[in-house]
C-alpha cells in the first residue's frame, strides 16, 4: 500500500509542479471548444437539437482527460530512457503494486486535467442541468481517466522509446475521439459510423459524463457504467501484464 | 566470512549472440570487488541478472544466499545499487527521492528521514536536499545516488562505473565513503569502472570479463605479474587486445541526446 501511494504521491507532484504543462495541455480542449461550441452552435439550434455549447462540453471534458491519461501512461518510456523505472524495478515490491501507483497516480492527474478543462467551460458558458449529479459526473471522468491510463501503460510497457507516440496518438486516440459522441449525436448518422460509435468505449464515457451533467443519456447510466468498469479493469490487466514482463 | 556473491557457470543469450558465457567468480562477505572489462563486455548484464531485472539464459546465482530468479524480494532488499545511467527523478527534490526510495523499500516514515538526513549529511547535501534534482551538477547527482542506495541498509553495494564522468575530488570522496562502508560494516561492494587506477586502489579482487568470458581474476597484483605488466591498466590491455570497442548505442541513448539538445534550446 505504502509502494502504492508514494507513486501515485510522485505523480501527483510532477503534475501540479509543471503549470507549463497544465496550461499547455488545457490549449487544444479550449480551441475544440471555442471553434466548435461557439461555430456550430446556430447550426445545431436550427436543426432542433438545442444547445450545442452545452451539447459538446462532456465531449471537451472527455478530450482532455483522454490526451493526458495516455501521456501519463506512456510516460513510463520516458522514465524508462531516464532510468528511474530501474530505481523501482530493482525495489522489493511487487511490480503490480508499482504499476497500481502509477495507473492511479496517472489517472487522478487526467481527472484534475479534466476538472480543469470543465472550469474553462463553466467560464464560457456551460451550464448544468443540475449540480446534484455532479458525482456521478467525477465517477464516469475517473473511469475515462482508468480507461486512458491503462491504455497507455500497456502501450508504454511496449513500446521502447517515444518515436512510437505520434502513432499512437494519430491512429488510437484522435479516431477513438472522432469516432464517438464527444462531437456529434449518435441519432441519425449512417450505419457504419454508429456501429463505430457502439464499439467505441469513449462513446460510453461521453455519454455517461453527458448524462450526468446534462440529463440526456442516449445509452442508460447502467450500461455507461458497466462498459467502462468492464473494459478498464480488462486494460489496466493488460497493462499491468505487460508492465510486469519489462526487461531491462 | 561468508560468500556474499557466488556466480557458477551464467549465461545469458540473446538470440544467437550470446553476452554472457559461462562465467563464475564469488565475492565474500565485506570485499570490494571489482569487474573489469571493456565497453559492451557483458558487465552491466551481469550486474542486471544479479540485481532481478534480467533473467539469466543458464547458470546459478547467489546473492546474499539467495536466488535472483526465485527469490526476488530477498535478494532486492539484500543489496543498493547505483546504476550506470542517473536514476534519480528530476522533478523531486533530493530527500523527496530518499524519502521515495525508503517508502519503496518499506521503511516506516520517522526512520527513512532520520536515515535520510544522516546520508545526506555524509555526501555533503544536506543543505541542497530541498532543491529539485534538476538543479544538481553530476557529481552531486551521483552522490545523491550513493547514498540512496545505502537507506535502507544493505548487505551488497552495486555500482555500475560510479564515477564516470566526475572530477577527481567528487571521485575521490565517493571511493572514501565505500571504502568506510566495506571496512566498518563489512558492506560487500561490487563495482564496474573504466578507470584502471580506480581499480587497483580499491578492489581487493578483480575479475577482467572480455566478449561475456572472464579471462583473468585475482588481485591486481597477480593480474600484473601474470601479465608481466606495471600497471593494471597495462595488464588490462594486455588481457583484452589494443581495439576499439563499439558499442551500439541504444534508444535511451538517443534520447538522452534528444533531450539535451532540448534543454539547451530552452536556456
Amino acid at each position: 500500500m505504502r509502494a502504492i501511494y508514494i507513486l501515485c504521491l510522485r505523480q501527483l507532484k510532477r503534475y501540479v509542479r509543471s503549470p507549463a504543462r497544465i496550461v499547455g495541455s488545457l490549449g487544444q480542449p479550449i480551441v475544440f471548444l471555442l471553434a466548435l461550441g461557439f461555430g456550430l452552435g446556430s447550426v445545431f439550434r436550427r436543426a432542433g437539437a438545442g444547445n450545442y455549447f452545452n451539447f459538446v462540453t462532456p465531449g471537451i471534458i472527455a478530450m482532455g482527460i483522454m490526451f493526458t491519461a495516455v501521456f501519463s501512461g506512456i510516460e513510463i518510456i520516458w522514465d524508462r530512457q531516464f532510468g528511474f523505472l530501474e530505481e523501482t524495478l530493482v525495489a522489493p515490491v511487487s511490480r503490480l503494486q508499482i504499476v497500481l501507483g502509477r495507473v492511479l497516480g496517472g489517472a487522478i492527474v487526467a481527472m484534475l486535467q479534466g476538472a480543469a478543462v470543465f472550469a474553462v467551460c463553466l467560464v464560457f458558458g456551460f451550464r448544468f442541468a443540475s449540480w446534484l449529479l455532479l458525482p456521478v459526473a467525477i465517477v464516469f471522468m475517473f473511469l475515462i481517466s482508468l480507461l486512458f491510463t491503462s491504455i497507455g501503460t500497456a502501450i508504454g510497457s511496449v513500446l521502447q522509446d517515444m518515436q512510437g507516440f505520434p502513432l499512437v496518438m494519430n491512429f488510437l486516440v484522435m479516431p477513438l475521439f472522432f469516432f464517438s459522441d464527444a462531437l456529434f449525436p449518435m441519432k441519425g448518422v449512417p450505419k457504419v459510423l454508429e456501429a463505430a460509435l457502439r464499439l467505441n468505449p469513449v462513446t460510453y464515457g461521453v455519454d455517461g459524463l453527458r448524462g450526468a451533467l446534462s440529463h440526456s443519456f442516449a445509452f442508460s447510466v447502467i450500461t455507461d457504467l458497466a462498459v467502462l468498469v468492464v473494459l478498464s479493469s480488462i486494460l489496466l490487466s493488460i497493462g499491468s501484464y505487460l508492465f510486469s514482463k519489462i526487461q531491462l | 566470512m561468508s560468500e556474499m556473491i557466488v556466480v557458477r557457470d551464467l549465461v545469458k543469450n540473446y538470440g544467437d549472440f550470446c553476452a554472457v558465457s559461462h562465467i563464475s567468480f564469488t565475492v565474500q562477505e565485506g570485499a570490494i570487488f571489482g569487474f573489469l572489462g571493456p565497453n559492451g563486455a557483458g558487465k552491466t548484464t551481469t550486474i542486471k541478472m544479479l540485481t532481478t531485472v534480467l533473467e539469466p539464459t543458464s547458470g546459478t546465482l547467489r546473492v546474499n544466499g539467495h536466488d535472483p530468479v526465485h527469490e526476488q524480494k530477498k535478494v532486492r532488499r539484500s543489496f543498493g545499487i547505483v546504476f550506470q545511467d542517473p536514476s534519480l527523478d528530476d522533478e523531486l527534490t533530493a530527500f523527496e527521492n530518499m524519502d521515495l526510495h525508503g517508502a519503496l523499500y518499506g521503511i516506516p516514515r520517522g526512520e527513512r528521514a532520520r536515515r535520510a538526513q544522516a546520508l545526506l549529511e555524509l555526501v555533503g547535501l544536506a543543505e541542497r536536499q530541498k532543491d529539485f534534482v534538476k538543479q544538481y551538477s553530476g557529481g552531486m547527482k551521483r552522490r545523491l545516488e550513493v547514498a540512496r542506495a545505502l537507506l535502507h541498509q544493505p548487505r551488497i553495494l552495486f555500482l555500475d562505473e560510479p564515477t564516470i564522468g566526475l572530477d577527481p575530488q567528487t571521485r575521490n570522496h565517493i571511493w572514501g565513503y565505500i571504502q568506510t562502508l566495506s571496512k566498518e560494516h563489512g558492506v560487500t561492494v561490487f563495482f564496474t569502472t573504466h578507470y584502471m587506477e580506480e581499480a587497483d586502489r580499491v578492489a581487493g579482487d578483480v575479475a577482467v570479463i572480455d566478449h561475456g568470458k572472464i579471462v583473468a581474476q585475482g588481485t591486481p597484483a597477480v593480474l600484473k605479474q601474470q601479465t608481466n605488466t606495471p600497471t593494471l591498466e597495462d595488464a588490462f590491455i594486455a588481457l583484452t587486445g589494443h581495439g576499439i570497442r563499439d558499442e551500439e548505442a541504444t534508444s535511451a541513448d538517443r534520447m538522452r541526446r534528444m533531450a539535451a539538445v532540448w534543454r539547451g534550446r530552452r536556456r
